[in-house]
């Protein structure tokens, strides 16, 4: 791995990695920090899919047990705001994209604007977000006492029989899974606020971002799970 | 050589080496340090209280069960006294004792790095433990938890009146405490390994580490977000796991036993690689059939994954899929099975000696074939549904948890004492203590196994006066197990200052942790090792007898 690296020059590559400041101590090389490091955040992500993935294991079987149920709570969720922060997630995972491709060419006011602009991209889904729950809040929506689901009705405006105490748990279940998403959200915007600011300083440079690479892994993740979530959740039996 | 094994100071002419115990004395210097050295003391000590702690509240229970009459504590005080009992030994004690004591201290010297790849998210990890175990101790003086470890729904959701959300908090941190030290271990297995050090080369206790810390990656978070659901139910009523609002007490039975079926390998695992360690030094010889040693660690970490359903055979679940989980959980046997096997063949022909690290082997393969065994009685649903939730149960898994885990972690600690201090314990002391631990042991949970057979229920603080000599018997037991266990702390603690100073390798071991100084400076070696030898290569190490040193 690192023979490369000789024949392109001993004395020089040396002569940099001691000099490298972002070198641990403990690591051998740069790549080594690297290839550490990376795989330390695949992992990480592993864990974060186990972690979602007893949520995902309660919405399938839950599903399949209140089948009707669900697809009349599906149906009471708007759709417009879930597409259009479906649209602005993809758009972010853009961003995020750019900026690495930003942080690898040395470009940092480009990094840092791609950065800046990836953290308004989540600010803008959370800010939907909450109308959206808002509104969940003024149809009575919300599990709990004042939980209220009368609206029964399919696309041609007939009666569907739904136990309103399984359209309970599907928002029990959409609140609990769209709220650790938006918990994550906003634990990613804090993230790259902390990686724009550093970029800007000229933290990271050509061979040394892995941060900016990691963080991307991360905000990624938190985009693929919305994009599981939205159609789990919004688009129940919504073909006409 | 004899002489400067058994002298107990430092001669003065001899300048002290600079190593991670004498390189730096403040309180800082401790409580904000990256070394992972460090962090496994740290852990030594924040386990050891909870350890103790554990314990406090099993003396309770066996002093309860003494008599037949509910006479020490009321019924509601006895769920808090073995619901506190086991949530402390589980997630403080038995989950982080082997991996973040004897794995932190010797993942990177085993491997020859510096450091775990994540010093920072290393001290991290400890401070989350911390953190976890006072939220633990605030909800425990307030009352406690009475659901039993295993908080199941809806008891735990909608019925209990005590503090399951602050425990279930204390839970959650101490899960993200062992997921960071798995993930670190990871990378570090990987990504950090001395040049010459392959996989085939890779001492056993470092596979069994990797195995271990796959299940803590894989499984830990399930049981976070179970418990967090558990916690969401709680607070706003919701209906996740509630019949009543739709929802399904069994898939929470389903996820926390998908995650706390593992957990019992995220205990046992790494004691399983402590033990090869042992048998191969005090056999002097290669462990027997070591690639499929290495490969059973990964392969109970697979299986374990595959089984967790057969803690619900009578919970309401399919006869065809407890007929399924039945079956493989006899496959987990197998790769059990192998690494008995495989460690009784390498003491064939072996040149066995007896210091304390070998006969808490001796009693690991003992008592955990016998936990072993009743598992696979456990595994069979007839036998299974006559035992469920009964003494027979408890006798069980504290055979595999108490006798596998506890026999392995003390044998470890011993034998890597001198590398950690720097000092050798006192032998008689400690071989009196073993033999304290194996005695008292058996015979406070062999008598459960009939007790369970002839149908004592756990969790009871009263039972008919005819099971009462058995339960004398395990509390007195009990109470030669709590002797076995003080012992060492004490002698331990003595050795740190009056021990015989060790060499670099007293055991004449063959592991690269073994070939820097004890204790090992800050970062481990003066210069990065390069391995070219097998691992166990005993047949090629002089066949030194071994003195052990005696404290008089």
């Amino acid at each position: 791995m690192h023979d490369s690296q000789s024949t392109a020059g001993p004395a020089t590559v040396m002569q940099y990695e001691t000099e490298n400041p972002a070198l641990r101590h403990h690591f051998a090389d740069a790549q080594q920090q690297k290839n550490a490091a990376s795989l330390g955040m695949w992992l990480f992500l592993v864990t974060e899919i186990m972690f979602f993935g007893g949520m995902f294991c309660a919405y399938l079987i839950y599903r399949l047990m209140h089948f009707n149920a669900f697809a009349a709570g599906s149906q009471q969720l708007n759709i417009w705001m879930g597409g259009v922060n479906t649209a602005v997630l993809i758009v972010s995972s853009v961003t995020v994209v750019l900026a690495v491709k930003a942080a690898e060419a040395g470009k940092r006011k480009v990094l840092v604007g791609y950065l800046v602009v990836t953290v308004l991209l989540g600010m803008t889904f959370l800010v939907i977000k909450g109308f959206e729950y808002a509104e969940k809040f003024e149809k009575h929506h919300v599990p709990g006492p004042t939980f209220n689901f009368t609206d029964k009705f399919d696309d041609n405006g007939k009666q569907i029989p739904v136990n309103s105490k399984e359209a309970e748990l599907f928002f029990s279940l959409y609140f609990a899974m769209t709220g650790m998403h938006a918990l994550h959200m906003i634990i990613g915007c804090g993230l790259f606020t902390g990686l724009a600011i550093l970029a800007w300083k000229g933290h990271y440079t050509p061979t040394y971002f892995t941060p900016i690479e990691n963080g991307g892994l991360y905000w990624h993740l938190v985009d693929i799970i919305w994009i599981y979530l939205f159609p789990l959740l919004y688009l129940i039996s919504r073909h006409s | 050589m004899a002489s400067e094994v058994a002298s107990t100071t430092i001669p003065a002419n001899q300048t002290l080496k600079l190593n991670y115990l004498n390189n730096g004395h403040t309180l800082k210097s401790w409580l904000l340090t990256t070394d992972h050295k460090r962090i496994a003391l740290l852990y030594l000590v924040s386990v050891s209280i909870f350890f103790f702690l554990g314990g406090i509240f099993a003396m309770l229970i066996r002093l309860e069960l003494l008599t037949p009459e509910g006479d020490l504590l009321t019924a509601d005080n006895y769920n808090k006294a073995f619901t506190q009992h086991g949530m402390i030994m589980v997630f403080f004690f038995l989950i982080p004792v082997v991996p973040a004591i004897l794995g932190n201290f010797l993942v990177p010297l085993m491997i020859g790095a510096k450091d775990l790849a994540f010093p920072r998210i290393n001290l991290l990890s400890w401070y989350l433990y911390i953190i976890a175990g006072t939220l633990f101790l605030h909800c425990m003086m307030n009352g406690g938890v009475d659901t039993g470890w295993t908080f199941y729904s809806p008891f735990s959701t909608e019925y209990t009146n005590t503090n399951i959300i602050e425990a279930g908090i204390a839970v959650f941190i101490a899960g993200f405490s062992s997921i960071f030290t798995g993930l670190n271990f990871i990378v570090t297995i990987h990504r950090m390994r001395a040049p010459g050090l392959t996989w085939d080369r890779l001492p056993l206790f470092l596979w069994a580490n990797y195995a271990t810390s796959l299940i803590m990656i894989l499984g830990t978070p399930v049981i976070a977000i179970t418990i967090v659901l558990v916690a969401v139910e709680r607070a706003f009523h919701l209906g996740i796991f509630d019949p009543r609002l739709g929802g399904d007490p069994l898939l929470f039975q389903h996820l926390f036993w998908f995650y706390s079926h593992p957990a019992v390998y995220i205990m046992i695992l790494p004691s399983m690689g402590v033990i090869s360690e042992l048998i191969a030094c005090f056999a002097r010889k290669r462990i027997f059939g070591y690639k499929f040693v290495a490969m059973s660690s990964v392969a109970i970490a697979v299986f374990g994954f595959l089984v967790w359903a057969h803690h619900m055979f009578v919970a309401g679940i399919s006869l065809y899929a407890a007929m399924i989980f039945s079956f493989l959980s006899f496959s987990v046997g197998v790769p059990s099975a192998v690494k008995v096997f495989n460690w009784t063949a390498t003491l064939y022909k072996g040149s066995i000696s007896y210091a304390t690290p070998m006969l808490y082997a001796f009693g690991f393969i003992g008592l955990f074939t016998i936990g072993g065994l009743t598992g696979l009685m456990l595994a069979t649903i007839g036998i299974d549904v006559h035992v469920t939730d009964t003494y027979f149960v408890v006798a069980h898994f504290h055979y595999v948890m108490v006798g596998g885990v506890l026999m392995g972690y003390l044998g470890g600690l011993h034998f890597w004492w001198p590398k950690i201090t720097g000092r050798m314990y006192p032998e008689a002391w400690a071989k009196l203590s073993a033999l304290f631990v194996f005695v008292g042991f058996n015979l406070t949970f062999f008598p459960q196994f009939i007790l369970g057979y002839v149908g004592m229920p756990r969790r009871y603080w009263q039972y008919p006066p005819e099971f009462q000599v058995l339960n004398v018997l395990s509390t007195a037991g009990a109470s030669v197990l709590a002797v076995g266990y003080l012992l060492p702390m004490i002698y331990l603690l003595w050795s740190l200052r009056y021990g015989p100073i060790a060499t670099d390798n007293p055991w004449n071991a063959a592991g690269l942790e073994w070939k820097t100084s004890s204790p090992p400076p800050t970062f481990n070696f003066d210069e990065t090792p390069v391995v070219t030898w097998e691992a166990y290569n005993y047949d090629e190490i002089p066949d030194v007898p071994l003195e052990v040193p005696v404290a008089r």
